[in-house]
């Protein structure tokens, strides 16, 4: 039975501990992650291309040139001779151009209401699971109740009404003037219909969210390590910011990812019904949702059109499925 | 029943002076804990408007008193509610009713303010070592977390204790910035016990500290904090359900049953001639390692009665070889059969006249 305890053989000589903070640590791990990188690269590519569009776009957004429709990507201009990379639409606009315009759009509203959901759901979900009773209760039920709204219907109407009468939603001017600034458009109607869309957006999606947020509290907080810190006399904030939220947040960095991409996928299926946002302001969607009517005629289209979504989905999820493994020190990377 | 039959202090007549329970040794009583009549009630809720429709009795009045340096075991089978016992010292539960006394102030009235001072001097060792540590959080920190609570020290301050600390428990420095599945089961139990350690604790309670190690891990860890309370006068609460285990390690050993102490003695007096019938039927039940040796065992019937609802009188009387009328209907109070052997049992000297002996 009788042991000896290592204690007295270990050398003691001074270990130099290189101390590195927690997030330097992330960062390192994040950076091992191959996949990651290469879409956090590709991400940040397709943000400054679309917000420098005005500088780098090789053709006017809106400039019609029926001399030069359908005309296939890497083909030169009939007239000019310059490249259209990646072909026109059935007006003979360049589609790079357009698609470089599109992405200030869909980048923002997808951005911003999942960002806006994601913050609703995490506050929501937290207070729900630590708290229980009845403040559980009310915000469970309410869940319950929002999650029953047929989006898209309402989507619809909210548009529909705004179009019929602007001033039936006052949206404030600083608002619209921020969003026509970073989007480019120039009507304020277009800006109105960009800010309903992402508010709508947010205020429908934050249930699953909030939902799996509570789930996660609940299961961390009966974790004996709560315990432990609450024995040692942490208060019930430090508890909260220091085991809880870590502990509970990092499903909701994957959640984020698909929340994103389901809203560019979103924003897509409303233009191609005729409502969000239309022709000649181009985005994802609706360039995507117009290309469709060609499919059959001229199939690159609906390929081109679809490329940035598919190409920042991809680099949104891979960079989610990154952070969620550098966050996690029990993950060898 | 009544509340004062529960509470020994009235009922000992033999030794008025000393104090409840005081262990019968040499040196003078000094008490660091006492424990009267501590109950814990967990509410079921049930119905339509989750009304309370009854209570389970997990700790339904129990009493002790702990000596400075001491090692007071706490076993019984699961569900007895030893962990609650623990729990409710610490205030990680609510007690129903009761006292707890540490260093002259009742615990269990204190102010949250209060409270967090004291949380100092008690510390608590965990059952699963890999569970109690946040798994996202360097082993280092864990450890300093406390001493960071209760603003000890600076940062290199708290980083030289934490240090000092992994020493003292025989890991390497270096293990602070490691994390807790870097760790084996036994290893990980050495940084709780760092954990508490580091806070120069007076009393620490261990919730079944060794139950979830391997048993070549059991003994290193357990000889381990035997060294650390010689070398820091630490007092111990070990909540078991080793009986070996406990035998090892303890200086005196209470025994629980459905939220009550049955009995509470000197180790070795308890081991040899115990005085209630289930620490009789537990003791006889430690596996022996020699197969020549056959030792009677008394095997017991039945399952642990629902604390929900226990039985009348003597709440061991279902399973009780020994059982008499009046078990049934009254309740035996804990008394000092013998100096410093308590024992909750209307026959308690029949029992230990009884076989076997171990």
């Amino acid at each position: 039975m009788a042991t000896t305890l290592p204690s007295a053989s270990l050398p003691l000589e001074e270990t130099t501990i290189q101390a590195e903070s927690q997030w330097a640590t992330v960062l390192r791990r994040f950076m091992r992650h191959r996949m990651a990188m290469i879409s956090a690269v590709v991400l940040v590519v397709i943000f400054i291309a679309s917000f420098l569009a005005p500088f780098i776009a090789p053709f006017g957004r809106d400039s019609i040139d029926l001399g030069n429709r359908f005309v296939l990507p890497f083909t030169p201009n009939s007239a000019t001779g310059q490249i259209h990379w990646l072909g026109t639409d059935h007006l003979g606009r360049d589609y790079f151009t357009r698609l470089l315009y599109a992405g200030r759009i869909s980048l923002t509203v997808a951005l911003v209401s999942t960002l806006l959901s994601t913050i609703i759901g995490l506050v929501l979900g937290v207070l729900a699971g630590y708290f229980g009773g009845w403040v559980d209760m009310l915000i469970t039920r309410t869940l319950e109740f929002v999650a029953t709204f047929p989006l898209f219907i309402i989507l619809l109407i909210l548009v529909t009404v705004l179009l019929e009468d602007a001033n039936l939603i006052p949206i404030p001017g600083f608002i619209l003037s921020t969003v026509m600034w970073v989007t480019a458009v120039t009507r304020e109607r277009e800006a109105q219909v960009i800010v309903l869309v992402t508010v709508v957006i947010a205020l429908l999606f934050w249930t699953g969210t909030a939902r799996l947020m509570r789930g996660m509290v609940l299961s961390v907080r009966e974790q004996p390590y709560i315990e432990s810190s609450r024995a040692l006399g942490g208060s019930h904030m430090r508890v909260m910011t220091r085991h809880v939220f870590p502990n509970a947040f990092p499903p909701i960095i994957v959640d984020f990812t698909l929340g994103l991409n389901g809203i560019l996928v979103l924003e897509s299926s409303l233009s191609f019904l005729g409502f969000g946002i239309q022709d000649p302001i181009p985005t994802w969607g609706n360039m995507l949702a117009f290309a469709q009517s060609y499919m059959f005629q001229h199939p690159w289209m609906t390929v081109v059109a679809g490329l940035p979504i598919l190409f920042t989905s991809l680099a949104i999820n891979y960079m989610g499925d990154g952070l969620r493994d550098a966050l996690d020190p029990r993950m060898k990377l | 029943m009544s509340d004062v039959e529960q509470i020994p202090t009235r009922v000992a007549p033999t030794q008025p002076a000393a104090g409840p329970m005081a262990a019968t040794q040499s040196k003078p009583p000094d008490p660091i804990l006492d424990v009267r009549n501590l109950k814990k009630h967990f509410p079921v809720k049930g119905g339509l408007l989750r009304r309370t429709v009854a209570h389970v009795k997990a700790v339904d009045g129990v009493s002790f008193t702990m000596q400075r340096g001491e090692t007071l075991g706490l076993v019984g089978e699961s569900g007895c509610g030893k962990t609650t016992v623990g729990r409710t010292i610490l205030r990680l539960e609510k007690a129903t009713a009761g006292e707890v006394w540490f260093e002259g102030r009742d615990i269990l009235k204190l102010s949250i303010w209060h409270l967090k001072a004291l949380r100092r001097d008690m510390q608590i060792i965990f059952q699963d070592p890999y569970s109690s540590l946040d798994p996202r959080i360097p082993v280092g920190e864990s450890i300093a977390e406390g001493l960071l609570i209760h603003g000890i020290g600076t940062k290199q301050e708290r980083e030289e204790k934490v240090r000092e600390a992994l020493l003292r428990v025989g890991l390497h420095p270096s293990s602070m910035q490691r994390f807790p599945h870097q760790f084996s089961g036994g290893q990980r139990q050495r940084i709780g016990i760092a954990r508490a350690l580091v806070m120069e604790p007076k009393l620490i309670i261990a919730d079944e500290p060794v139950s979830a190690l391997d048993v070549s891990v059991q003994s290193q860890v357990l000889n381990l904090m035997r060294e650390l309370q010689q070398e820091f006068g630490l007092t111990y609460l070990f909540i078991a359900h080793n009986l070996s285990v406990v035998e090892h390690i303890s200086d005196r050993v209470a025994v629980m049953y459905l939220g009550k102490i049955v009995e509470l003695a000197d180790r070795k007096q308890l081991f040899s001639v115990s005085r209630h019938p289930y620490s009789k039927a537990l003791i006889s039940a430690i596996p022996v390692a020699n197969p020549k040796i056959r030792r009677q065992r008394i095997i017991l019937e039945g399952d642990v009665p629902s604390p929900l609802n226990p039985p009348s009188g003597c709440r061991f009387h279902p399973r009780c070889w020994m059982a008499q009328e009046i078990c049934r209907t009254v309740e035996p109070p804990l008394e000092e059969k013998v100096p410093g052997h308590w024992a909750a049992c209307h026959f308690a000297n029949d029992v230990a006249a009884s076989l076997p002996h171990k």
